[in-house]
């Protein structure tokens, strides 16, 4: 009789030590998947952590004033639209008899229903949509200009001989050394001397300035890291460089350029000292004007919070489509090193 | 189809050489194969070809048009590279079509060129991957369908094999070959295997030190190395040399040790040592044979045994390095025996230990 050693069957086959991380696995040890699970539910709970200020801020913003200062603050409430309509909208305080009579009219439109609520009437639109617009305008132009010339300077830096390619890429990383804020009277005095001042154009040159430095060695790293053979297989293959660039170059960075934009976007977005400065009424951007609606008589949070929910929508919206590019993809490796 | 020329084409790296000023001809649908060690300026020399760098002087014709200073896209070359170079953003039928693409070819003609590409290579299963999810020889496949589906005038590889196992070279390279015989298309391949070179060629170019040391058939450079850089580098082991003193059609190796000048070399030899003084001797190991007769005499310094044969290693003594010589498997040598053998003079070449250059001999004298 001959002892055959028994095969392994499916079950005793899989990896015998705990397998962490890996992408082709399709058995995955019982530690490693608690590890796993325990791992996903901290992270949930952190990010709920962090999340507690932006939860508060949703809630307060559809609350109405009284709710807003309620004790114990109040969790369940009737949702109100009391904070957009006055963040949206120029109001005047009616008196009682005004109250009364507006009461009766039976055409009021919702808006004004909810300004009367408040015992207050509608004069016209506030000022803080137009500035929402031009927060979109500035930031967006800027984004794009720092993102579009970022690229362009990054790829020639990473793949031509450029003279004095160092000194040239210290110089522009080292006009980020000074803090900004050291150089906003110089910029005010320039920008009021040439009509920069209040311009969209001014902001929007200023911020692109600023990202260029940031987005330039940024996305430098990111094509540094795609193999040349890539763009020169496409040479050999009958594309001019351009075509190549468009067509290899792009695809290949996209990870590199949604990191940027985003970073881009969030600084343009949020930029407040230089908006404060060099703008007072034409280009004013969203963010010195939210402290303002502090000012108009009491503070009135729900306004606030409102203002600062539609303030961070449009990041929270570039932020949420580019995230799949956000995440490394898996396509790199398919040259071997 | 093409022929590729190059007249005295060469490349600086700043101040150093990449590649000294070369002159190849290429014909049309031949393998040449540039083979040398690490360094000496292979893929320099198929980057120039191809117009992805730039010559620092010289030309390069295809088929007699001077393409020196034309774009890589208007060549009419494909490059093959050792780390295959898929775009990894497309599926592996993306990838064959993309040089289509750039020929604004029409769409169903597309389609039938790369389907027959594929069919060719017998990768048609894969056409849907990613190259990330394919194994090294499957991408090296698609990558020279990429090449082929534009039908150029000429290949150029650079190592394509480079980065394959061991296991999976040996067929690519029969792929490889194959191919060449079926399409029969100028093909430019470097590598730094002289097996490789050895089995896939028709004429070989060694390189050393950006300097071209002989351009020639495989059995040229294997049998006729034109210098000792050569004749060490090609073989496994290479060539035996041995550095001996002639006078008087003899050449002396230390004490009793002499070796005959054949008759067809005795004049190239006593024009060079003006009638006696240093030269050096080179024979390949299967050009000895053991036998009681031989007139040189040795020790066994080591042996080992191959497939089909035993490789002696032998001591001659003198300051003379170690030989190696091939022998009957079914003898026994023990370490330290005394052996002879004798060589083939058909197969024994002289070299100028000044200049390195091999010695030619005086055709047919002899008979
Ligand atoms: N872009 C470059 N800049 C400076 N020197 C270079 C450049 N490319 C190659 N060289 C140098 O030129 C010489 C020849 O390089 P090349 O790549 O042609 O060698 P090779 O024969 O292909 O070697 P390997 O077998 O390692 O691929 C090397 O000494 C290399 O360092
Ligand atoms: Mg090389």
């Amino acid at each position: 009789m001959t002892a055959t050693t028994p095969r392994p069957t499916f079950e005793q086959s899989g990896p015998r030590l705990p397998v962490v991380e890996s992408i082709r696995v399709d058995r995955v040890h019982p530690r490693a998947r608690i590890a796993g699970s325990v791992r996903a539910t901290l992270a949930i709970i952190l990010s709920l952590i962090s999340l507690i200020p932006v939860f508060w801020i949703v809630l307060t913003a559809f609350k109405t004033p009284t709710d807003v200062t309620a004790i114990p603050p109040k969790l369940i409430f009737e949702p109100s639209l009391t904070g957009f309509v006055s963040l949206l909208s120029d109001m005047r305080l009616l008196s009682q008899a005004e109250q009364e009579e507006r009461s009766q009219q039976p055409d009021l439109s919702w808006v004004d229903q909810i300004a009367l609520q408040i015992g207050r009437a509608i004069n016209g639109p506030s000022q803080y949509a137009r500035q929402l617009g031009n927060s979109v305008i500035i930031a967006g132009t800027s984004t794009l200009l720092s993102v579009v010339l970022g690229l362009l300077s990054a790829y020639a830096f990473s793949r031509f001989n450029i003279p004095a390619k160092g000194d040239l890429l210290f110089f522009i990383l080292s006009t980020r050394m000074l803090p900004p804020v050291v150089v906003t009277i110089p910029i005010f005095l320039m920008y009021r001397s040439i009509g920069l001042h209040d311009t969209h154009f001014g902001l929007i040159m200023l911020y692109t300035v600023f990202n260029l430095s940031f987005s330039v060695w940024l996305l430098k790293g990111f094509i540094d890291e795609i193999p040349r053979e890539y763009e020169e297989a496409a040479l050999v293959d009958g594309y001019t460089r351009l075509q190549t660039f468009f067509r290899i170059v792009i695809p290949q960075a996209r990870t590199g350029i949604a990191a940027t934009t985003v970073f881009c976007l969030i600084f343009a977005w949020n930029e407040y000292a230089f908006a404060l400065m060099l703008t007072t009424q034409n280009a004013r951007t969203a963010p010195p004007s939210i402290p303002s609606i502090l000012g108009s008589g009491g503070i009135e949070w729900n306004t606030i919070a409102a203002g600062a929910l539609l303030f961070l929508i449009p990041v929270v919206i570039v932020t949420f489509a580019l995230r799949q590019h956000l995440l490394r993809g898996v396509t790199f490796g398919a040259v071997r090193k | 189809m093409a022929t590729i020329t190059l007249q005295q084409v060469e490349k600086k790296f700043g101040s150093a050489y990449a590649v000294q000023p070369m002159d190849l001809t290429i014909q049309d649908g031949e393998f040449v194969v540039l083979l040398g060690p690490s360094g000496c300026g292979k893929t320099t020399t198929l980057r120039m070809i191809s117009g992805l760098e730039a010559v620092t002087s010289g030309k390069i014709l295809l088929n007699g048009r001077d393409v020196t200073w034309l774009h890589p896209s208007e060549r009419d070359i494909a490059f093959v590279f050792q780390f295959f170079a898929l775009y990894p953003h497309l599926t592996a039928r993306e990838n064959v079509a993309f040089p289509l693409q750039a020929q604004s070819v029409p769409r169903d003609e597309v389609t039938k060129r790369v389907n027959e590409v594929l069919k060719l290579l017998q990768i048609e299963h894969l056409a849907n991957s990613r190259p990330a999810a394919l194994s090294g020889g499957d991408q090296q496949r698609i990558a020279l369908a990429r090449a082929l589906v534009r039908r150029p005038s000429a290949f150029l590889m650079d190592e394509p094999l480079g980065a394959l196992d061991a296991e999976f070279r040996e067929t690519m390279r029969a792929e490889i070959k194959r191919l060449h015989l079926s399409i029969n298309a100028t093909t430019v391949y470097v590598t730094h295997d002289q097996v490789e070179a050895m089995a896939m060629s028709d004429r070989i170019v060694v390189m050393s030190a950006a300097v071209v040391q002989q351009v020639g058939t495989p059995a040229e450079v294997y049998y006729d190395p034109a210098n000792l850089f050569v004749a060490r580098f090609i073989g496994s082991p290479g060539m035996n040399l041995l550095k001996g003193r002639y006078s008087e059609g003899v050449v002396s190796f230390g004490g009793s040790k002499r070796l005959p000048v054949p008759a067809a070399w005795r004049a190239a030899v006593d024009q060079v040592t003006q009638g006696g003084g240093e030269l050096i001797v080179g024979f390949r190991p299967e050009a000895a044979s053991v036998r009681a007769d031989g007139e040189l005499e040795a020790t066994v310094y080591a042996s080992d045994l191959h497939g089909g044969f035993s490789m002696l290693h032998l001591d001659l003594g003198h300051e003379n390095p170690i030989v190696h010589v091939r022998a009957s498997r079914q003898e026994i040598y023990p370490i330290d025996a005394l052996v002879r053998f004798s060589l083939d003079p058909n197969m024994v070449r002289f070299f100028d230990p000044r200049t390195e250059k091999a010695l030619q001999p005086v055709a047919e004298v002899a008979l």
